[in-house]
Formats: C-alpha cells, structure tokens, sequence
C-alpha cells in the first residue's frame, strides 16, 4: 500500500467540513508555522522538502519563493492556479472538491511565508460549483480565525479570494492568469519580467498549483526532511495522478514516487491492467502536451531499465525516448486507439485554445490541425507527414508561452513513434476509416507486474 | 562632474557596439544599422508595450553575458530582451535565427493574401519586404484562406481585416494617443480579429494614426486609397499651423495635388511625431502648407522610383546617328489617351477614380 500525504483522510466522511477537519488533525500545521515559525524558517523547510511545483514544469517550490522580491512598502501576492484545463488533468479538481481545507490551509502557510496579506484562488470557469464549496470553505475558515484579521492572535492578516475564469486554457499559464484576474484579455505576457519581480498589478506575485500549495501542509506538519524521505531522487513526496484512458480504474492516485510505470498500471491498487485483457499500445504520461510514448518506451527506458513515476525517469533520454512528468495526466490508450486520432483531437485543442498574440501558435496550431485532419479522413499526402513535422518544429521555441511548445510536442512524438501509422493511414485511407490497423507498438506479451503488496 | 555611466558591450553578428543599460538587443543592433538589425513588425518604439508578438526579430543569444555566459535555450524577441554587458548575439550569422525567421514569414503569409499588385500598402508594406529578404516562391499551405469584408471604422479609415497580420500596433495607438478606446481584438486564436465595438466608429483627433503605424494594408486612408500608387507620388516634407499637433508632415504630391498627408516616419518605418486628423485628411490644398522639400527616400525602395538624385544619363544618340533628325514617334499615348488630364483632379474624387470620372471625347479617341 502506498503511502499518502495528501489524500491520506479523503475516506474520512465529511473531511470537505471544517469541524471534521480541524478533528482530524486539521490546521495543526498552520498553527505551527504561524506560532512557532518565521517565514523563512517556512521557505527554508520547503526548500528541504525538494518540493517540485506540480502543475507541470516541475520547478522547486522552496526556490520559485526565494525569488520573490521584496521591495518596502510594496504588497506581495500569491496567486492559487486552480485553472485546471490540460486535457487528461483533473487532480486538482478532486483536491478541492473532496478536501478544500486542506488547500485553504496550503494557502495560508505559504501567504505567511511569502508575506503576502490578499491571496486569490483562480479557478476555471467549467469548475462550476467548485468555487461555491471553496468559498464555504474560506468562510467557515474564517469565523474560527484562520482568515481574516490577526489570525489566531499572531498579528498576521490574509484574506483569501475566489476568482473565477471564463474558461480560457491559457488562462493557466501563470502570466495570463494575473491578466486574466486584472480583469484583462488573458493574454500571457511576454518574459521578462517575470512574476516574481512584477506580477499581479505590477506587484511581486508567486503563483503555485492547488497540489504543491495543499502538499505545504504536510511538509510543515512532519518537517522538510521527513518529506523528502517520501519519493526517490530528486522527485521527493507524494504525486498527485490523475489515470484516465483505456484502464479498469480510472480516477485520482496519490502515488510515492517510487514505483514503476508498470505497477501503475497494471496493480490493482492502481490502475487494474487495460480493460477486457487488450495490449497496452501508448501512454501520454502527463497531461496531452507532453510527448506520447509507445508501449516499449514506457515500461522500459531505451538503456532497459524499468520506467518510473519520478520526474527523472519519466524524462530519461530526453523527448527522444522519454516523456515528461507534466501535470500527472495520464492518458493510457490500447491497441485499438488511433495514435493519428489522437493526435489530431490534440492538434484542435491547442488549436482553439490558442490565444493568436504571436504569429506561429496562431497560424501553426491551425495549420497541424488541417493537415491532420486530412490524414485522419484518409485524403493526406505522404509529404504531408514532413511538413507536419517541420511546422511543429518551427512552434516549438518560437513562441511567447509554452502554449506553443504544448501545441507541437504531440504531434512531434506522434510522429517520432509512431511514423508507420501515418503512412499507413496515408496509404489505406478507407481502411483507415474503420480502424483496421495491423500495426504493432504493444507491449506484447503482457508484462508481469511487481505490485507493491507483492514485494 | 556627473558620474560616467557604465556602457554595456555587446557583439551582434561579431560587430560590437556599446549601448546603455536597458537597452533591447533590436535597439542595439539600430545602432549598427544594416543587416544587423532584425526585422520588426508588432514593435514600435513609439509604443509603450508593443513588440515579442510577431517573432520575426527572433535572434540567438550564444552567451548570455561576461558574467553568465551560458546560452539561452531558445531563440528570443530582441525587440523585448535587454542586453546584457559582454552578450553574444546572433542574427544573420545563425542558420537557426534565419530557419526560424522563414517559418515566422510563412505562418504570416498564411492568412495575408500576397495581392501586392493592388493592395494600396504596395511599394511601403513591411511584410512584402520580410517576405521578400525571408520568404520562399511557393507556399506548401494547401487550404482555404480566412476572408472578411471591408469594413469603414470611422469616415476616413478602411480596414482590410484579410490583410491583417494582428500585429497589435492600432490597438496600442487607440490605447494610448487617444481618449476614447473603441476597438481591438475579438475573439482568439487564427480567428482573432481587429474590430471596433458593434456600430462604434474611430472618430478621435489623433485616430488617422493607426494607419501609419499598421505594417501591411490592413487599414488604410479613405481619403487616398487607391489614387495613386505609393512610387508615382513625389513625397515632400512640409509643415502648417496646428493648434492639435506639430503639423509637421509629409505631403505625397503628383504635380500640385496633394493625394495624401503622412507623418514624418524615421528609417525604420516608424512616426517621429503623430498627427492629428485635420492635418491628415483636411488640409489636401497646397496652399494650407508650407513645402520645406524633397523628403529624402532610401534608394532601394521602390518610392525612389523615378526620383533618383545625382543619376548621370547616357547621352541621346538616336539624334546623332540620325543626322540631327528626331525619332519619329508613330503613338503619343499621353496625347491620345490623356491619361494626365489636368482638368480631372484625382486627389478630390470621393474614394477611387474611375472611368466615369474621365469625360468622354471621341476626338481624342478616348471611347
């Protein structure tokens, strides 16, 4: 049985209230850091902790923090994304809904590290009644004093916010996001400077990811070192993983990171194996704008060794044979998917979210999406495979956010992988129609899983 | 004695030059002038926060600083990216910056129609020149192009939307020259638009602006388009009286017509000092101006066209070889056609000239 730091009291019914909450060993961390800690004796344990921002670029916490500049006389803010639109990514969702103190609390540790005195949730407008058990939440928090004016006699103040967004996925990225709740069009901002110096209304801004700012409770409440013994390497604590796909249990995973790729998928305490006994065929490891892997390079790394849940292993050999940690999405597809299909329903995402600030995620982004759509409906071109590949190649890097780079790592893996399904498609356009592929990317024979019961 | 500010050195392309701190890599490379500088079309330096949209003044920077000397990972706007003391800049001398300016090129010609022929920008269009230094002959983009209809936003002002390129620099104009913001970008994405709010119109004082700063043909002049092509008009720097603003133009005269009123635009492309709408659509009689002379044009660009300055001819020979006799000529075109018909005054049509506006005269063979 893995162990749990986040979803540890989920069974527990009525969590999502307070009394059962602060019952339950809620608010003990808060309590400690606010009596017993500086902030940066707060920083300082984050640090320790090896804490890596969990909404997909995997950077450390406890640094991102010490960036914050702290000019006199200037507010601080920290921005909570809770604007949770990866296709595949729904973790954060089940945080909140399920146990949204435990945010509030994340919330109010880190704002007193930070110094920060206004705090905002921002939450995607398709979240619809989230906000509703947030705001009940902050209310509740607020008349036992852990909101509001001298917390719990301590002298420190911090009101919480909900705001809510219209439902634009590039409203995560953490500079569209602060336009977005300065009421303006979301668009991302150009770099530098970066949040850190002038974010929110010009203001030093940090913004975090409901899982990292919620995984600040448990850091506090068994300290920085505890938590790295939690995962391996440099991928310490628990994950937060959100498995969808072509699986017997989809639903929301709190792994330790140290098991394999394999086990996820395939124990029962996880996944439960691919449905109705079919090969796996590919897996997208972390949300849909990280690069797809096919069966082989999933389980095993080009060097053989076994794939792992940590950051390191899920990116060893780099975009060519590896993947990325990303948000924790992990979309399993089997042997009777469409990589091509896929790819293609990626391509019109990123193409509709698109926000058209600079020239090759607006024009490129459409233009994937045509082509694919030609090969998908059996009327590409072989050319059209190489010209996909240098359209990609001319969005990734060229653009003002990673939305570009989102937008041309699918396609780029799809075709690195899984080349011969494109040809074949080209090739047998009205077979292609009915999904008779006869091509081979399983993992075949089906792997023997090491569960964690088991050893 | 006033402290010495310490200068940042920094190479683009192996040229050095020495610029204050804060200064953006493109504004560097400006002051190496040539082909150094990268191209620009969302930036204005007349404009607070414009530039890092279009991506075609991406450069590669090979060392970071003296002090960092780490390359950056990717390519970056040089119009957005400040320098820093010892940089290493790469623009015509990267195969990568040029590759990716070839593909920033082709995704901006995808939705931007290439009818240079008559499109009213032709001859002065930011575009036709990138596309010419960085484009390739044939697009491989095989699908159905975006199409609007023209739209009148104001009474002087058209704006072609199929020629846009969402550079953002009209939107920025309103925003900050004028007090009364009516339009900008709807929707997202390659179905963004330029658009004003539903039945508004750009009716401020300085609004003629934004088409001096738009790039392509996207909006243009009501009062001039399609009267003359750019290279067949003199242009001339002149000046009026004007309480609004400086009144120092440009006048783009054909004889002692004047078709159209500018501003006065530095060697990148870009308005010294923007002027008002009565200096720009009002004031078309000589008479309201004061010529202080030729403007000077470069002479690479097709508005020299006809007026070269220090250009030796060949002597006439046809003569010497003839005994002194003239060549005959069988067709004076502009005898029969009087294409010049000075009675017909272009520049006072109400929008483009057509053959209604010639007077039909069968003794001069004009049908």
């Amino acid at each position: 049985m893995g162990r749990k730091l986040l979803l540890d009291k989920a069974h527990i019914e009525g969590i999502r209230y307070y009394d059962t909450y602060r019952k339950n060993g809620g608010y003990a961390a808060a309590e400690k850091a606010l009596k017993s800690m500086s902030p940066d004796q707060v920083i300082e344990e984050v640090k320790k902790s090896g804490l890596r921002g969990r909404g997909g670029a995997g950077f450390p916490t406890g640094l991102k923090w010490s960036f914050l500049a702290k000019p006199e006389g200037v507010p601080r803010y920290l921005v909570c994304n809770a604007d949770e639109s990866e296709p595949g990514t729904f973790k954060d969702r089940y945080l909140m809904e399920f146990i949204p103190h435990l945010l509030i609390e994340g919330l109010l540790i880190s704002s007193f590290a930070l110094g920060a005195h206004s705090t905002y949730i921002y939450i995607r407008g398709e979240y619809a009644w989230i906000p509703d058990i947030l705001e009940e939440a902050i209310n509740d928090a607020k008349k036992n004093n852990w909101l509001g004016k001298n917390i719990q006699g301590t002298g420190y103040d911090l009101e919480i916010y909900v705001q809510r967004g219209a439902g634009a996925y590039i409203c995560g990225e953490e500079t569209a996001l602060i336009e977005s709740l300065e009421g303006k069009r979301g668009n991302p901002r150009i770099k530098p400077p970066f949040p850190a110096v002038k974010g929110l209304w010009q203001c030093p801004t940090v913004v975090n990811n409901v899982e990292t700012l919620a995984a600040v409770v448990p850091i506090i409440n068994i300290g920085g070192d505890e938590y790295a013994k939690y995962g391996t390497g440099k991928s310490t604590g628990t994950k937060l993983i959100s498995a969808c796909g072509n699986i017997n249990k989809p639903g929301v995973y709190e792994i330790d990171m140290n098991i394999s790729v394999e086990e996820f998928i395939y124990s029962d305490e996880y996944c439960g194996g691919i449905p109705n006994g079919k090969r796996l065929k590919a897996c997208i490891p972390g949300g849909s704008s990280v690069p797809i892997l096919p069966a082989n390079l999933l389980l095993k790394t080009a060097k053989g060794e076994p794939r792992m849940m940590t950051y390191e292993s899920l990116n060893d050999g780099g975009f060519a044979t590896g993947s990325m940690m990303g948000s924790g999405g992990f979309i399993v597809l089997d042997e009777d998917q469409c990589v091509v299909r896929h790819t293609m329903s990626l391509a019109r995402f990123y193409h509709h979210e698109s926000c058209g600030q600079c020239s090759p995620c607006r024009e490129g982004t459409g233009w994937m999406k045509k082509v694919l759509l030609n090969i998908e409906n059996g009327k590409g071109k072989m050319t059209d495979i190489d010209l996909l590949w240098d359209i990609q190649r001319k969005i990734e890097g060229n653009t003002i956010c990673p939305l570009g780079d989102a937008a041309a790592w699918p396609v780029a893996a799809a075709i690195r992988h899984f080349r011969d399904e494109f040809e074949w498609h080209v090739t047998h356009p009205e077979e292609a129609q009915i999904r008779n592929f006869g091509l081979a990317h399983y993992a075949d024979p089906l792997p023997v899983v090491a569960t964690a019961a088991a050893v | 004695m006033a402290e010495e500010k310490k200068l940042f050195k920094v190479k683009i392309d192996n040229i050095t030059v020495e610029v204050e701190p804060g200064t953006t890599i493109l504004n560097a490379a400006r002051l190496i002038g040539g082909d150094v500088v990268p191209p620009a079309m969302c930036y204005y330096s007349k404009l607070q926060g414009s530039g890092g949209k279009c991506r075609t003044c991406l450069v590669k920077v090979s060392k970071g600083s003296d002090a960092d000397p780490r390359p950056m990972p990717k390519l970056v706007a040089s119009c957005r990216t400040t320098v820093m003391d010892g940089m290493e800049v790469g623009n015509i001398t990267s195969p990568e910056v040029l590759d990716a300016r070839r593909g920033v090129v082709e995704f901006l010609l995808l939705n931007h129609p290439l009818d240079c022929p008559v499109c009213d920008q032709a001859g002065e269009c930011d575009l036709q020149d990138l596309s010419y230094e960085h484009g390739v002959s044939a697009t491989r983009y095989e699908f159905k192009r975006r199409t609007f209809d023209k739209i009148d936003i104001g009474d002087h002002i058209k704006l072609h939307m199929t020629r846009c390129i969402l550079c953002y620099r009209c939107v920025f104009t309103a925003d900050q020259l004028t007090n009364k913001r009516e339009h900008g970008i709807l929707g997202r994405g390659d179905a963004s638009e330029i658009s004003t709010y539903i039945q508004n119109s750009l009716d401020n004082d300085f609004i003629g602006n934004v088409i001096d700063v738009c790039p392509v043909g996207a909006l243009t002049d009501r009062t001039a388009r399609f009267k003359n092509r750019v290279w067949f008009l003199k242009p001339v720097d002149a000046h009026c009286s004007c309480d609004k603003c400086s009144g120092k133009a440009v006048l783009w005269m054909r004889g002692d017509e004047i078709f159209r009123v500018t501003a006065r635009k530095d060697k990148y492309g870009e308005v010294e000092e923007f002027i008002c709408d009565t200096c720009r659509f009002e004031r078309k009689d000589p008479k309201d101006w004061t010529v202080e002379g030729p403007r000077k044009i470069s002479r690479h660009s097709v508005i020299s066209q006809g007026h070269y300055v220090g250009v030796h001819k060949p002597d006439e020979t046809i003569a010497k070889v003839m005994d002194g006799r003239a060549p005959k000529l069988l067709l004076d075109i502009h005898s029969v056609s009087e294409v010049n018909m000075p009675a017909v005054d272009l520049s006072k049509i109400d929008g483009p000239a057509h053959s209604n506006d010639f007077p039909k005269n069968k003794s001069n063979g004009v049908q």
